[in-house]
């Protein structure tokens, strides 16, 4: 067991791919010298070299289309996109050939690109620097999307998602880079499926389903409810795409009230899917509607307010005693 | 300077774009480059202090060839044509008039070269031997892709203008990894009495309006910033679906390249022989690890854009004409009566075999099968699904429901994983 940041624990993972498969080697911009903008390539163009620690030209859609040709030749790229609102250059390359060159091919190409974006906001940052994109890419087949929340997890995912013979976008929650933890760097535990998620909490009143950067939001807000004598379960979902329902499915069977909680906007959101799914799988549990968090139908707003945008433990008790109150 | 104020492709009968040239010149101070031209229009060969060589070995066999390629591919262009119009392809991409730039830029390509086409580049795939039945299959509607790259080193044909010449680059850049692990490996001792891979290039081929395309440009930026081994290869045919060339560019596009730092070069595309030396050149400047090459292939798209398109809307048949003067298949023709390199015999047999092709294909259009959903199902991911999984069982469940129907749920498809299906709904399917 180590203790580390989640911004190590990636810089670790990430040398741990690039040590253990000589076909896998990271590009992007300034991933090289300076390390990234986060530094989580912190030193491995040192260690590895320019040809695989590649620092590209400033072009998003060049980086996943030249990613995507060099996974078509048998290597495996992990690129890095600055931020979140700068992948959208990148977007028509990630879901009109990434997603689909496996399908189209009937099954003889695979493109295993991993795709690397800080996301989210809470860091105080300018226009494009704070988004939660991930429902755009969760709509679209043949992308997996996975999110960690703690350093351990975040150590394991980026390796797993290197392993995937799929593409995988692996939104990093840029505002917990720094959040300390304990890594086993020897053995996976109960991180060893990427795509499952985790009861991080165990209650017998709701169920709060949250992912990424929200997650240590969720756990006080339980803390809190604890207090006032409610028993809430927190799940971190971990993978957006494919979504756990099994787990959510048996908690909430367990809890009969379901909250689900983003930083994203509600509409269109990856809250909404799971609030379907649940009232199509476990409408005779439920004792409330499924009620949804997250940010507001609106560009991300400026940094001196984003306290009022992000939900926060606040909002996740107004939502609990909504349904606690039907 | 709005569109009006462009040149047009309109010409009167000089050369197709000096207008575009003459403006070039004025605006830029610089002059074009010249275009590379081997075979006239009327069968005559010039010479080219660079290019000539390459036309020297040229034996009568393989110039016979491009005459056998070019007039096969355009009898398979008619029937593909004839196919959609009665109804059997959704479809169709024709090639008229540029077959000189496919079959010249694809008879230079060596096995190991791998090729990223866009969606017309049926004549490339005639030279890469894909069986022609499977580039309809795409136009049928039964297949987004409909052969296997790998089997070719053909890649599948990309509808989304430009997508592929990023995918190109890092193709090439994966190329150049390969040769570094070689020769690391080599330095390391390696396997004795192992014969050395040939190296390999990758050409990647769009038109004049996909040159406009961002792809375009930051895929020759990542080309030029790691000398990548790549060809980009633009056939500007004139019109991107009614839009002129004149609208995509100022200049002559193989001048673009001196702004990334590698050459351009301008050929006469309905010239094969020009247009396999200077790819026989350009493959080699990248085998040979000296970057990448772009070359603008000049030529003319006789026909529609597609089958859904009606050029009489946007362009006079005086152009056209014009074009057809300047025909490939006409002028080589020429040449090879005029050298004695072939005869009537030849040129039936050819017809005769260009008609055996077109009778295989219609046959094998009409014996395309339609898949079974299945098989999307198994091939959205490479590994296993729950969801695809969850979906896939619930369609096995509907369709066992109209079992007892007239008629029966389709079998499931051999493809279909196992690992998505649960074994007693398929059962159940059946």
């Amino acid at each position: 067991m180590t203790t580390m940041t989640i911004a190590k624990a990636i810089n670790e993972g990430l040398r741990a791919t690039l040590t253990n498969n000589p076909r896998a080697l990271l590009m992007g911009e300034d991933i090289g010298a300076l390390g990234g903008v986060y530094r989580v390539t912190d030193g491995l163009i040192a260690d590895f070299g320019a040809d695989r620690v590649v620092d590209t030209p400033l072009a998003e859609s060049g980086i996943i289309g030249t990613a995507i040709g060099l996974s078509l030749r048998g290597y495996q790229p992990v690129c890095e996109i600055q931020f979140d609102g700068f992948v959208f250059p990148g977007f028509n390359q990630i879901t009109t050939q990434l997603a689909k060159m496996h399908s189209r091919s009937n099954g003889n190409l695979t493109v295993p690109v991993v795709i690397r974006i800080p996301y989210g906001g809470g860091i105080g940052s300018i226009e494009h620097h704070s988004e939660s994109p991930e429902a755009l890419f969760a709509h679209t087949a043949g992308l997996r999307i996975i999110t960690p929340s703690n350093p351990h997890d975040a150590y394991w995912m980026i390796q797993q998602a290197v392993d995937c013979q799929d593409p995988v976008i692996v939104f990093e929650p840029k505002r917990r880079y720094w959040l300390k933890g304990e890594v086993d760097t020897q053995t996976p535990g109960a991180s060893a499926d990427p795509f499952k998620a985790h009861v991080l909490r165990e209650g017998t009143d709701a169920t709060v389903v949250v992912y990424g950067p929200l997650v240590p939001v969720a756990l006080a807000a339980a803390e809190a409810a604890a207090e006032d004598g409610h028993s809430v379960e927190v799940i971190d979902l971990r993978s957006i795409s494919p979504i756990d329902f099994d787990t959510v499915t048996a908690s909430v069977q367990k809890t009969g009230r379901l909250i689900v909680a983003h930083e994203a906007p509600t509409f269109g959101g990856i809250g909404g899917e799971i609030a379907a799914r649940i009232s199509e799988r476990a409408f005779h549990s439920l004792e409330a509607p499924v009620i949804r968090v997250g940010g507001f139908h609106m560009p991300y707003p400026v940094a001196k307010v984003e306290e009022d945008y992000l939900p926060d433990i606040d909002r996740i008790l107004e939502a609990l005693d909504r349904a606690l109150a039907y | 300077m709005g569109a009006t104020h462009l040149p047009s492709t309109e010409f009167d009968g000089t050369d197709m774009d000096d207008q575009l040239e003459a403006e070039a010149e004025a605006q830029l101070g610089a002059p074009p480059e010249p275009m590379v031209q081997l075979l006239g229009p009327d069968g005559s060969l010039g010479s080219d202090p660079v290019f000539s060589k390459y036309a020297e070995k040229l034996d009568p066999d393989a110039l016979r060839g491009f005459y056998a390629d070019m007039a096969k591919i355009r009898r398979f262009d008619v029937e593909a044509t004839a196919l959609q119009r009665q109804g059997q392809l959704a479809l169709w991409v024709p090639l008229t008039g540029q077959e000189a730039a496919q079959i010249g830029s694809g008879r230079a390509s060596q096995p190991q070269d791998y090729i990223f086409p866009t969606y017309r580049e049926h004549g490339v795939a005639l030279t890469r031997n894909v069986d022609l039945a499977e580039l309809l299959r795409q136009f049928r509607g039964v297949s987004n892709g409909g052969w296997n790259p790998k089997d070719t080193n053909f890649h599948l044909y990309t509808l989304v203008l430009a997508a592929q010449t990023p995918h190109a680059v890092g193709y090439a850049m994966g190329i150049q990894r390969d040769q570094k692990l070689a020769a690391a490996n080599a330095v390391d001792g390696g396997e004795p009495g192992q014969p050395e891979e040939p190296k390999a290039a990758v050409m990647v081929y769009f038109g004049d309006g996909a040159s406009s395309e961002g792809d375009v440009h930051e895929s020759m930026v990542f080309a030029s910033s790691y000398q990548a081994p790549v060809v980009f290869f633009c056939q500007n045919n004139h019109w991107a679906i009614s839009v002129p060339s004149s609208v995509q560019t100022r200049i002559p596009l193989a001048n673009r390249a001196k702004g990334y730092g590698f050459p351009g070069i301008r050929v006469d595309g309905n010239d094969v022989i020009a247009v396999h030396a200077v790819t026989e050149w350009a493959l080699e400047q990248a085998r040979e690890g000296n970057g990448p090459v772009l070359i603008e292939a000049f030529t003319y798209r006789v026909g529609a854009h597609t089958t859904a398109d009606d050029p009489t809307k946007y362009r006079g048949s005086d152009e056209e004409s014009l074009w057809r003067a300047k025909d490939p298949l006409d002028r080589l023709e020429k040449y090879l009566r005029a050298e004695g390199l072939a005869d009537d015999a030849f040129f039936e047999q050819v017809r005769a075999d260009g008609d055996e092709l077109a009778a295989y294909v219609r046959k094998t259009t009409h014996d395309l099968e339609t898949p079974d959903i299945r098989t999307a199902f198994a091939n959205t991911y490479v590994e296993a699904h729950p969801l695809v999984a969850e979906e896939l069982a619930w369609f096995e469940e509907y369709s066992a429901g109209f079992a007892d129907e007239e008629t029966p749920a389709p079998a499931p498809a051999t493809e279909a994983r196992s690992a998505a299906a649960e074994p007693e709904i398929t059962e159940a399917a059946n």
